[in-house]
C-alpha cells in the first residue's frame, strides 16, 4: 500500500473549498429531483388533483405529444422571436436615447421626471391600450416586450454614462478632442461591461413583456398556449409552457452571461 | 526674446448656487522657450485651475493668455497636459493609448506612428507596445503618459502633479525620469506639485502662489553650479537646502 502522502495546508483548503462545492452542488440536484419525485408520487397517490396539479409524467408527455405534432416548437419559436427582436430594439433605442440624454444635459433634465414615471408605470395594464392601437398583431407583441425593459435600460445606461471618470473625460479635452470623441473613445468604450449586465437582466424583461403581450392579443406563441390551455382546461399543457417558459429564461441569461465573460476575459 | 507663454493680469473666480469662489486674483508671469518651470502653493489655492486656463479648458474672466505673443484662442499651437492619474485606457494597448491623441487629432501619419514606435524604444517601452497598460509598472504607466502628450510635439507640456499618485520610491524615480526625458526633448514646461523639492529638483524657477484667492508671492530663479542636471544629482546639490528652505519660509509667510 502506497503510504498516504501529508498535504499542504494549500491543499487542504483546496481539497474543502472542492468538497463544499460538490456539497452544494449535489444539494441543489437532490432538491430537483425531491421535488418532481414528490409531485409524481402525490399526484399518483392521488393527494393531490392531477387534473389540476398535473404531475412530471403528464408534462413530459404532453410536450412530447406536442413536440410531435411540430406546433409546440412553432410556439417557441415565435416566441423567442419576438424576445429577440425586441430585446434587440430595447438596445438600440436604449444606447441611442441614453447617448442622446448624456449629449444633452439639458434635453435629460427635462425628461428626467417622465422616464422616471414610465418606468415605474406597471407596463401589463398598457398591454390592452397596445392591442387596440397597434392591432393583434407581432408588432405588438414586440412593441410589449420592449415596454417593460426600455425604460429602465435608458435611465441606467444614462447613470452609468454619467459615472465615468470625470479626469478620463478631460483627458479627451486636452488631447484636443471634441464632445464627439469623448463619446467614442471613453464613454461608449468604459461602459461596455456595464452595458452587458444591464442587458443581462434585460432580456429576462423582454421575455416578460412578450408573454403578457401574447396573453391578450395573439394565435401562437407560449403565453398564448397558456391562456389557450387554461380556457379549455388543458392544465397539463399550461404547466408544460410554464416549464418551457423557465427554461427560456434561463438559457438566454445564459447567452448574455457567456457573451459578457467571454469579453471581460479578452480585457 | 518674446516668452513663449505669457499670463497677464489674470483673474477668475467660480459660480455655484452656494456662491462666488474667487480662486486667482491677477496672476502675472511668463515663460521662456525651453524654460521648466514648478509652481507651488497651499492646496486648493488655484494651481490646477491656472493650467486649465493655459490649456484652454476655461477662459479667464480677466486678463489674458498670449502664447507666441498671440492671444491663447488664435493660436493653432499645441499645449500638452499631463494629468494626476494617467488614464491609459485598459481597452487599448499600450500603442493605441500613445495614438490616442493623434487620433482624435486626425493626426495619425506613417511618420507620427514612427515617431511614436522610436520614443517608445528610447524610452524603454518597446516590449509592451501591445501589452494592457494594467502589465506596466506605475512609472512606466507614467513614462506611456508622457509619450501619448509628447507624440503631438506640444510646444508647452503642463504637468498637473503627475507623480502624486505614486508611493515615495517610485515617485523619486519616475520623476528625475520624466525630467530628463522633458529636458532631452528640450520641452518648455509648467509643473504644479505640493512637494517642495519635487519643485527644486526639477525645475529652472519657481513661482510660489498665495492661499486662495492666489497670486503670486515669490518668483525663485534656481541655479545650481553643476554640469548635467539631472533631478536626482539636484537633491544632492548643496543648493538644494537653501532653496528648500527659501520656498518654506514663502509659502509659511502666507499661514499667518
Ligand atoms: N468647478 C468648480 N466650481 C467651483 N469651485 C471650484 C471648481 N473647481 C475648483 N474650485 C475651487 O477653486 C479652488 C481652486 O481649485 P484648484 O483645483 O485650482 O486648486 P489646486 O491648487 O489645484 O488644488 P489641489 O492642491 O487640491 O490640487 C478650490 O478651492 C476649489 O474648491
Ligand atoms: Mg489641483
Amino acid at each position: 500500500m502506497k503510504p498516504e502522502r501529508i498535504l499542504t495546508p494549500q491543499e487542504l483548503f483546496l481539497k474543502k473549498q472542492r468538497k463544499k462545492k460538490l456539497q452544494i452542488r449535489a444539494a441543489r440536484v437532490f432538491l430537483l429531483i425531491a421535488f418532481l419525485a414528490l409531485w409524481e408520487i402525490s399526484a399518483a397517490l392521488g393527494w393531490i388533483d392531477s387534473f389540476i396539479f398535473s404531475s412530471p409524467s403528464r408534462v413530459v408527455e404532453t410536450f412530447w405529444t406536442m413536440c410531435l405534432g411540430q406546433q409546440l416548437l412553432v410556439h417557441i419559436g415565435i416566441t423567442l422571436a419576438e424576445t429577440l427582436i425586441s430585446f434587440f430594439l430595447v438596445i438600440l433605442f436604449g444606447i441611442g436615447f441614453a447617448v442622446l440624454l448624456w449629449l444633452c444635459p439639458r434635453f435629460s433634465a427635462v425628461m428626467e421626471p417622465y422616464l422616471v414615471v414610465l418606468n415605474s408605470l406597471p407596463k401589463s395594464a398598457m398591454a390592452p391600450l397596445l392591442i387596440v392601437w397597434l392591432g393583434a398583431n407581432m408588432r405588438t407583441i414586440v412593441v410589449a416586450g420592449m415596454s417593460v425593459a426600455i425604460f429602465g435600460s435608458i435611465i441606467s445606461l444614462y447613470s452609468g454614462f454619467q459615472e465615468v471618470d470625470p479626469d478620463a473625460v478631460k483627458l479627451i479635452y486636452t488631447l484636443g478632442g471634441k464632445k464627439k470623441d469623448t463619446l467614442f473613445k471613453v464613454i461608449l468604450p468604459s461602459s461596455v461591461p456595464f452595458l452587458l449586465s444591464t442587458f443581462k437582466v434585460n432580456i429576462g424583461l423582454c421575455l416578460v413583456g412578450v408573454v403578457i403581450g401574447e396573453f391578450i392579443g395573439a394565435r401562437s406563441g407560449l403565453g398564448y398556449l397558456i391562456i389557450y390551455g387554461s380556457q379549455v382546461f388543458q392544465l397539463n399543457m399550461v404547466i408544460m409552457c410554464i416549464l418551457v417558459l423557465c427554461i427560456i429564461a434561463t438559457l438566454l441569461y445564459v447567452a448574455v452571461s457567456v457573451l459578457e465573460k467571454q469579453y471581460l476575459k479578452r480585457h | 526674446m518674446e516668452p513663449l507663454l505669457e499670463l497677464k493680469n489674470i483673474s477668475l473666480s467660480y459660480h455655484t448656487m452656494e456662491g462666488e469662489t474667487p480662486a486667482l486674483t491677477d496672476i502675472n508671469f511668463s515663460i521662456g522657450e525651453g524654460e521648466f518651470v514648478a509652481l507651488v502653493g497651499p492646496s486648493g489655492c488655484g494651481k490646477s485651475t491656472i493650467l486649465n486656463l493655459i490649456s484652454g479648458l476655461l477662459q479667464p474672466e480677466q486678463g489674458e493668455i498670449l502664447i507666441k505673443g498671440e492671444p491663447l484662442s488664435h493660436s493653432l499651437v499645441n499645449i500638452g497636459y499631463m494629468l494626476q492619474r494617467d488614464h491609459l485606457f485598459e481597452w487599448r494597448t499600450v500603442f493605441s493609448n500613445i495614438l490616442l491623441g493623434l487620433e482624435i487629432q486626425h493626426g495619425v501619419t506613417r511618420e507620427k506612428k514612427e515617431k511614436a514606435e522610436e520614443m517608445m524604444r528610447t524610452y524603454g517601452l518597446e516590449d509592451f507596445k501591445n501589452a494592457r497598460p494594467s502589465q506596466l509598472s506605475g512609472g512606466m504607466r507614467q513614462r506611456a503618459a508622457l509619450i501619448r502628450t509628447l507624440v503631438l510635439e506640444p510646444a508647452l507640456v503642463l504637468l498637473d502633479e503627475p507623480f502624486s499618485a505614486l508611493d515615495y520610491q517610485t515617485r523619486l524615480l519616475v520623476s528625475d525620469d520624466i525630467g530628463k526625458i522633458i529636458r532631452r526633448e528640450g520641452k518648455t514646461a509648467l509643473l504644479v506639485t505640493h512637494d517642495i523639492s519635487e519643485a527644486i529638483s526639477m525645475a529652472d524657477r519657481v513661482l510660489v502662489l498665495t492661499k486662495r484667492p492666489a497670486h503670486i508671492q515669490a518668483e525663485l530663479p534656481l541655479t545650481f553650479a553643476m554640469e548635467d542636471r539631472t533631478p536626482m544629482a539636484c537633491r544632492n546639490a548643496p543648493e538644494f537646502k537653501t532653496y528648500f528652505n527659501q520656498i518654506w519660509k514663502e509659502l509659511n509667510q502666507n499661514e499667518t
